[in-house]
């Protein structure tokens, strides 16, 4: 077995992607420059949240949620052992890289500065908490009032007669610049109580294992979980709208497979069916700011602009609903479950110390952890959902003025250069002469595409570089589910027999077929019974949960999106296998075993 | 005086008379946990026929007489000893007794049931000894007179080499021990066992170890395969562990109407004796044999029934646990109350999920 991953240096660009670099920060690339830190530095392939090529614009999201993410260890609580996550692109794909702190005596001369810092959030969790969604929401009404419009033919008369002395062209710029202003801000929210939220649940983790070494992740999980948990409430708002549809006698107005656009235009007009439309309209927002991916790419499907997605899901749900079956999540059970599950674990403690221990370190999970499930609808899905959606907004008036051709053509721009394009814009507007742009930029964009399309092909490894003896970082373990296993796994490959190891994100245990769905787009094609093999699942695709017979996804911890959602559903899954979407193929027979965290290829 | 006790009619007064394992068989049963019936043969008849014999005495001397650190001392006098019992003939009417229950369990399970007879030994100077393993137990007896000859062998098996070493290592005197015998009924186990309502590699109290093996239990008690091991959690029910082991070696019941050991086909050694339903009902067999004693239980267990049928798992015996109970708690680690420091020492020593443990 290897002991390290091939270097960041030896990794080919891929043929017809040459020059890619060039369309990311140059910060963010290998390069000499750094060449001893970068390569005796381990880096792992961020799979839980970009599985795929990372387009140009895209790169600005990632690079400000591991700012945050790094700051927030840094500079704001003084985590001991853990200082930020370094970031490079290669070939189009993000690596990280968690920086511990090593030198123990470091390590304890910034305890006491945590202990004031973090002590402090956590005694005034539930004040802060409280005012951190009023925060949250008045930033993306912020993001939601962005305009951006042609330059005019002409200022308008009350420039003039009001005497403001400015013009549109520094609107669209300064606009522009906000936009990503208040994009670097959600990721300062989304960050100030995560890592906080993190520790507090991995304490109360370390305990649960300590006294019961065998426990399953997943009853810990079980312990802590939320019952109402913002994160579904869209997928609920599509189960009161089948509901609502019978209720109203539309019910067949569903059945058969015509497009949104369609279903909704016939439903105009009657009555019935207008008291449906405003149901729609109104759960639509904000809740159907929900991403069918991770949220991080652009081209993730929103469901506000893609109503056929949670159309396909509402069909399901009426024919449910039809058959007589209840889509209500049982919550007087699922609550009363909890319950035991804490009050067994508790009676099978002897000692009244651990037994006060296990209680109050429970209690604190439970306090910080509705952030934790929570905050993942605020930023990923809403937050990105406007901000994609402006972006866009913006990318229109490059096509008004024949720079580019699609408005989604503004993405394979970086955002540092997006202020050029406008400046390039905005001279031949007030010179009265013709933009570089119109020539330039198609010719650009085409030779973009072409990178893009060949990045896209290239196979990233999971890892770059040296690994650590152990891993340390608590969001790599938790969020990514990198550990020193995975990392000896990788090292190894794929087990000889075929079969596959990973965390037991979910228990139970399952055979059937597999389909292995390599983006959001497969998901149409799941039928019922079969294994969901993905790189991740998002959490938006909670209605095919309803018909699938367990997950496996390559990436992700026992905390990764896909993980609650399958425990939510009832459906074993096991995470972070590394290989899964490599070694099995569509069709093959598996056995997923959620409380071992095996995948066994029957045949 | 009582001479038999079945076990659906046992009260705690009894111990004293019936020793460790009947008592404890008596308890489950009363408890409503799946014991197979059957009835005990009180100590007082052991002694009552000694001392009918004019054998109380002479034994008491016997053991006075033995070097406990000199091997060949002790062999002697067991072996003296066993004779001079085993020559002993049963009182006419205890002999009726055990004939007349036997034939009452007939009557219940059918005709010559096949019984365990089995040694259960008492010490008035120490009603907690446990005994364990130190007399001997008979398979497979059906037939009036064979369980009343098999009574007797219990009874000299209170003389057994380990036996005298184990009570004179102990210092219990002579004639403080004394021997009640169980008669139980017999099923033909698909598979048996052992059960610990804790994980016996860390003391982990959440979690129930399960070996089984095919046949008898004895070959897992006796230690002569190695047995498949699961691991059940205690409270979300799942399996969190399973180790398939071979195994060549079983206990069957053999043309002879005798219970043997015999090698398994190759094809079967490797196949798990235990299915999940079965494996779920093993656990919680045991949970329900912990909850009833309020401490770890080490259970004995055997699983009846036709393969594919609805698995019914049968409690043998259930006594605490006293390796880990024993152990004093452990300090220190990430257990600290104050959730900062705890914080961060959960920083400093990471643990890994119980799924890559597993199988790192």
């Amino acid at each position: 077995m290897a002991d390290r991953f091939p270097s960041p240096f030896e990794m080919p660009t891929p043929p017809g992607a040459e020059g890619w670099q060039d369309l990311y920060a140059y910060s963010t690339v290998f390069s000499e420059d750094r060449r001893e830190y970068e390569d005796a530095t381990f880096w792992f392939m961020d799979g839980v949240h970009t599985p795929e090529v990372i387009p140009p614009w895209d790169a600005t999201i990632l690079e400000f949620a591991i700012i945050g993410l790094s700051q927030y260890n840094t500079r704001h609580y003084v985590i001991p052992p853990a200082l930020g996550v370094d970031l490079r692109f290669l070939n189009g794909y993000m690596y990280l890289s968690p920086v511990g702190v090593s030198d123990p005596e470091e390590i304890g001369a910034r305890v006491p500065e945590f202990a004031e810092r973090a002590g402090y959030y956590f005694q005034n969790w539930d004040r802060l908490y409280a005012a951190w969604m009023p925060k949250v929401r008045a930033l993306i009404s912020e993001l939601e009032e962005i305009t951006f419009d042609s330059l005019p033919h002409r200022e308008d008369m009350a420039v003039i007669t009001e005497g403001r002395g400015t013009g549109s062209a520094l609107d669209l710029l300064s606009t522009y610049s906000r936009l990503v202003d208040l994009t670097l801000k959600l990721w300062h929210y989304h960050f100030e109580f995560l890592n906080l939220g993190y520790a507090a649940y991995l304490d109360f983790f370390g305990f649960c294992k300590q006294i019961f070494p065998s426990i399953p992740d997943q009853a810990i999980a079980k312990m802590v979980a939320g019952i109402q948990v913002d994160l579904f409430q869209p997928d609920d708002e599509v189960k009161k709208l089948a509901q609502l549809a019978v209720e109203l006698g539309l019910a067949d107005r569903f059945a058969g497979s015509e497009p949104a656009a369609e279903v909704f235009a016939g439903l105009q007009g009657d009555p019935q069916g207008d008291k449906w439309l405003a149901a729609w309209e109104q759960a639509s927002q904000p809740w159907f700011n929900f991403s069918a991916g991770s949220g991080f790419y652009h081209s993730d499907k929103v469901w506000l602009e893609n109503p056929d997605i949670p159309l396909g899901f509402l069909r399901t749900y009426i024919a449910k609903v039809q058959r007589g079956e209840t889509l209500e999540r049982p919550m007087q059970a699922v609550i009363a479950e909890r319950d035991r599950i804490v009050d067994e674990y508790t009676d099978l403690i002897d000692d009244d110390e651990d037994r006060a221990t296990f209680g109050a370190k429970l209690g604190l999970a439970r306090t910080v952890f509705p952030y934790v499930e929570n905050h993942n609808f605020y930023v990923e899905h809403w937050g990105h959902s406007v901000i994609w959606r402006k972006m866009r907004d913006l990318g229109r008036v490059l096509v008004a003025a024949d720079f580019i051709a699609d408005p989604d053509d503004i993405f394979l721009l970086s955002r540092h250069e997006v202020p050029e394009v406008l400046f390039d814009l905005y001279h031949g507007w007030a010179v009265g002469v013709p933009s570089r742009g119109p020539k330039y930029w198609p010719r650009e964009m085409a030779r973009r595409n072409g990178i893009m399309n060949a990045l896209r092909n290239w196979s990233a490894p999971p890892a770059l570089g040296t690994p650590p003896e152990v891993i340390t970082e608590p969001f790599t373990v938790m969020l990514w589910g990198v550990t020193s296993d995975s990392v000896k796994q990788w090292l190894g490959g794929a087990q000889d027999d075929g079969g596959l190891t990973g965390f037991a994100a979910s228990p139970g245990v399952a055979e059937g077929p597999a389909r292995v769905i390599l983006s959001a787009d497969g998901i149409a094609d799941l039928e019922e019974g079969e294994i969901l093999v993905a790189p991740l699942t998002a959490p938006s695709w909670a209605p095919v949960f309803g018909k699938i017979a367990a997950t496996v996804t390559d990436v992700g911890g026992i905390m990764s999106h896909a993980a609650i959602v399958c425990r939510e559903y009832g459906l074993p899954a096991v995470t972070g296998t590394a290989f899964g979407t490599k070694t099995i193929k569509t069709g093959q027979r598996l056995r997923v075993d959620g409380n071992a965290g095996t995948v066994t290829i029957i045949d | 005086m009582a001479q038999i006790v079945w076990f659906e009619n046992y009260q705690p007064a009894d111990a004293a008379v019936l020793g460790g394992k009947n008592s404890s068989l008596g308890t489950l049963f009363r408890a409503g946990l799946p014991v197979p019936p059957g009835f005990a043969v009180a100590a007082d008849c052991y002694r009552k026929a000694l001392a009918d014999g004019g054998l109380s005495s002479k034994l008491d001397a016997l053991v006075a007489a033995v070097d406990p650190r000199d091997p060949a001392s002790v062999a002697a006098t067991g072996q003296l000893a066993r004779t001079l019992i085993g020559s002993l003939e049963p009182p006419a009417d205890l002999a009726g007794a055990i004939q007349n229950a036997y034939a009452q369990l007939c009557g219940r399970c059918g005709d010559q049931v096949p019984v365990a007879v089995r040694s259960s030994a008492t010490c008035e100077d120490s009603p907690d000894a446990s005994f364990a393993g130190e007399h001997d137990t008979y398979l497979w007896v059906r037939g009036g007179d064979e369980v009343v000859r098999h009574v007797l062998r219990c009874w000299a098996s209170l003389f057994t080499d380990r036996g005298i070493a184990y009570r004179l290592e102990r210092g219990y005197g002579g004639t403080s021990a004394a021997m009640s015998v169980g008669v139980q009924q017999m099923v033909t186990p698909r598979a048996a066992g052992v059960a610990f309502t804790l994980n016996p590699t860390n003391g982990d109290r959440s979690q129930i170890a399960i070996d089984a093996s095919w046949g008898f239990g004895e070959a897992v008690v006796s230690g002569e395969v190695t047995p498949d091991n699961y691991l059940v959690d205690k409270v979300m029910g799942t399996i969190t562990k399973r180790t398939i082991s071979a195994k060549t070696l079983e206990y069957r019941l053999a043309d002879t109407d005798a219970v043997t050991a015999v090698p398994v086909d190759a094809e079967r050694q490797s196949v798990p004796c235990l299915t999940d339903e079965e494996i779920t009902g093993v656990a919680k067999l045991a949970r329900r044999a912990e909850k009833h004693y309020r401490c770890p239980q080490d259970v004995e267990w055997a699983l009846a029934g036709s393969p594919g049928g609805a698995p019914e798992v049968l409690l043998l015996q259930s006594r605490p646990e006293t390796v880990w109970s024993r152990r004093p708690r452990q300090q220190g680690g990430t257990g600290i109350a104050d959730p900062i420091t705890s914080m961060v020492q959960t920083m400093l020593h990471p643990v890994t999920s119980g799924g890559h443990a597993a199988h790192g």
